[in-house]
């Protein structure tokens, strides 16, 4: 085992990547010359050189597009997109193309990209920089979303894409990056269909993906202190998504309260909600609750934005409201 | 024009055009039945005819291998036919047949065949673009020496893929060689209601792309200058573009009451049909006479035909597999 950030363990699965498979390749802006905005690429430009670690001009739709074209061709491209909030201007690309080839043409067209962009707020970015936008791209059939929260899946998520023979696309929540965690590096790709189990308790179920696992984590830490044993699950991948693990937890603990950055009106939290009414609704002691962000375009100062995103109190409370 | 050809022997020039006529006229006569087809509710959802634009897709055709790639539009049906893709298999796709390119699950706006790399009608506008400068980025990067064929509209040229798409291909010269396709209308938007610079050959001349306009009512001239792009493109790896100046007789698609072009306009296109006029050609040069061209007629109906009749006879693709293809697991 050896200790790293979330942003080497990222680099460290590239960097193996691009280390045995000639068909990989990284771009995207300025993963090369500049390192990675957030310095996840750092150094890859003099190991692999320019042809394997491609800054791309500023053109999402064209460079996600061009991945897309790439994977069709027999490369197994990993494109960076800064982050999800110019992934926007991709979206198109995503939708319309990597989504649709291989159905659109009869099972024909395989398309392997791998697309990783960072997303989530709390960073003091304001409103166009602090978007969680996963939910959007989970409802998409024909990709797949992946949401690692620990270090160790932030490498083996990667490594395990890579060998998806359709397009996977990762959201890496911004504040991670600093982390640190355990990863043994001799490890290689790691389940990508499964939630985790990060904390096994009785009475409650927290799901959560991205950095609120930490919170839910911190939330569940203080429960316990008041003798509630909360069960924390870690979706990890939001499509296609591992209902049975969600309803066994909801099974077991008869309540749920689902978190997540995302807005309330239409975020990947309702999915959840409604797959456990839909399937769980008998076993319920009290209504699924959520704590999500708050409906307003992200804020800059610090205390609104603190107050507009989930945290390890409002989940605390939640708890204590609910449970019976 | 003798010039333009390296053929030497006369009779092979002569079946060179012979087969180029034939290949115009299947797609006009395919498309033409699949429009009385349509008509009947056989075939539902947009149908856009390339009626008028054959000699573009034909002549452009011929020079590229069964190793380069193509990628089209939703009006692809000539890009299709002239690329060799069965005749069958196009018309079970538009009745939405298991048998069609697509198994039905494409239509008339998204025919793939991967062996014969037809990467596909694509129909959201400019959408094609950034797919075929990836294909040709993977063939550079694999040092494989193919061309990216990718034919678009005069609309398309107003979106920003378009302008993305030739800055990266020529910042790092990949071979694509783009067709535009300027028939002069975006849907119902005369190319002087969306361009304020409506030489749309000068616009790739910005990104460095070597471009120029070439008669796209001619097939010959289409053929020529696309055998030389081509060449050039898959010698020096840069991308070049030909904006073929055409034009489509149909309205946009077969739901286009065509409110905004007259009559007296499209007749005046007319006359420049591109098969009347190759057949004119052939003839005054004596290469073509009428039991040729009868027997290419009835060659290309009884095609159409057989298609029509294989698309009626065809199954449905099972329900059980509406969800299959979504993703390979
Ligand atoms: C992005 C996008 N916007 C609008 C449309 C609707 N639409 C379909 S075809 C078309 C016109 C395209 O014109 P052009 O590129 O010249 O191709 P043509 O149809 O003339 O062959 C429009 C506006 C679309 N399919 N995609
Ligand atoms: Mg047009």
């Amino acid at each position: 085992m050896t200790t790293m950030t979330y942003r080497e363990a990222v680099r460290s699965a590239l960097s193996e990547a691009l280390r045995r498979d000639p068909r990989v390749f990284v771009m995207g802006e300025d993963v090369g010359r500049y390192g990675g905005a957030f310095a996840v690429s750092h150094g890859l430009l003099e190991e692999f050189g320019p042809e394997r670690i491609r800054d791309t001009p500023l053109m999402e739709s064209t460079f996600v597009g061009a991945g897309i074209g790439a994977a069709l061709n027999g490369m197994r491209p990993i494109v960076e997109i800064m982050t999800i909030n110019f992934s926007m201007l991709a979206m198109d690309q995503v939708l319309n193309n990597a989504a649709t080839l291989r159905y659109m043409s009869g099972g024909q067209l395989s398309v392997p990209v791998v697309v990783r962009m960072a997303t989530g707020g709390g960073r003091q970015m304001a409103a166009q920089h602090s978007h969680s936008l996963e939910g959007w791209y989970a409802h998409i059939p024909g990709i797949s979303v992946l949401v690692p929260a620990t270090v160790a899946d932030a490498r083996g998520m990667l490594l395990a894409a890579l060998e998806e023979p359709d397009p996977v696309f990762i959201m890496e929540h911004a504040t991670l990056y600093p982390m640190e965690g355990e990863v043994d590096e001799g490890s290689g790709a790691c389940d990508i269909r499964k939630a985790a189990v990060r904390r096994e308790g009785q009475h409650v179920s927290l799901i959560t993906y991205g950095a609120c696992l930490w919170k839910a984590l911190a939330a569940a830490e203080r429960l316990a202190e008041k003798g509630v044993e909360a069960e924390v699950i870690d979706l990890r991948v939001l499509r296609p998504l591992d209902s049975e693990t969600i309803l066994a937890s909801v099974r077991k603990t008869r309540g749920a309260v689902i978190v997540e950055e995302a807005w309330r009106t239409g975020g990947f939290a309702a999915e959840v909600s409604a797959q456990i009414m839909e399937n769980a609704f008998d076993v319920l002691d009290w209504p699924v609750q959520r704590v999500c962000g708050v409906e307003v375009p992200a804020p800059y100062a610090k205390h609104m934005e603190d107050a507009s995103l989930p945290q390890v109190e409002d989940i605390v409370e939640v708890v204590e409201a609910n449970l019976v | 024009m003798t010039a333009r050809t390296t053929r030497s022997s006369s009779a092979a020039k002569k079946q060179h055009y012979l087969d180029l006529l034939r290949q115009m006229l299947l797609i006009r006569r395919f498309e033409e039945r699949s429009s009385d087809v349509y008509q009947v509710g056989k075939i539902r959802g947009f149908l856009h005819l390339y009626i008028g634009e054959e000699g573009v897709a034909v002549g452009a055709m011929q020079t590229l291998t069964p190793e380069d790639a193509i990628v089209s539009t939703y009006r692809e049906h000539g890009h299709a036919l002239a690329r060799g893709m069965p005749a069958n298999e196009l018309m079970a796709e538009l009745y939405g047949k298991a048998t069609g390119c697509s198994k039905g699950r494409g239509g008339s706006m998204h025919f793939f065949d991967a062996e014969r790399r037809f990467y596909g009608g694509y129909a959201i506008v400019g959408g094609g673009l950034p797919i075929a400068v990836g294909l040709a980025l993977a063939d550079k990067l694999m040092g494989r020496k193919r061309v990216t064929a990718c034919f678009f509209g005069d609309g398309a040229v107003a979106e920003g893929e378009f302008h993305e798409s030739l800055n990266l291909a020529k910042l790092w010269n990949l071979p694509v060689l783009f067709v535009c396709e300027n028939n002069l209308y975006a849907m119902g938007t005369a190319l002087a209601v969306s361009h304020s610079v409506t030489d749309l050959a000068s616009k790739a001349q910005a990104y460095g792309v070597p471009s120029q306009a070439i008669d796209g009512m001619d097939v010959l001239a289409i053929e020529a200058a696309t055998s030389e792009a081509a060449a050039r493109v898959r010698a020096s790896d840069g991308p070049e573009m030909l904006e073929m100046r055409t034009y489509r007789f149909r309205g946009h698609s077969l739901a286009d009451p065509e409110l905004y072009r007259t009559k007296e306009e499209v007749e005046r296109w007319k006359e420049h049909d591109p098969i009347p006029a190759f057949i004119q050609k052939l003839r005054d040069l004596q290469l073509l006479g009428d039991p040729d061209l009868e027997q290419i007629e009835a060659s290309v109906k009884q095609e159409v035909e057989a298609a029509v009749a294989f698309a009626e006879a065809s199954p449905w693709e099972p329900l059980e597999d509406l969800t299959k293809d979504v993703t390979a697991s």
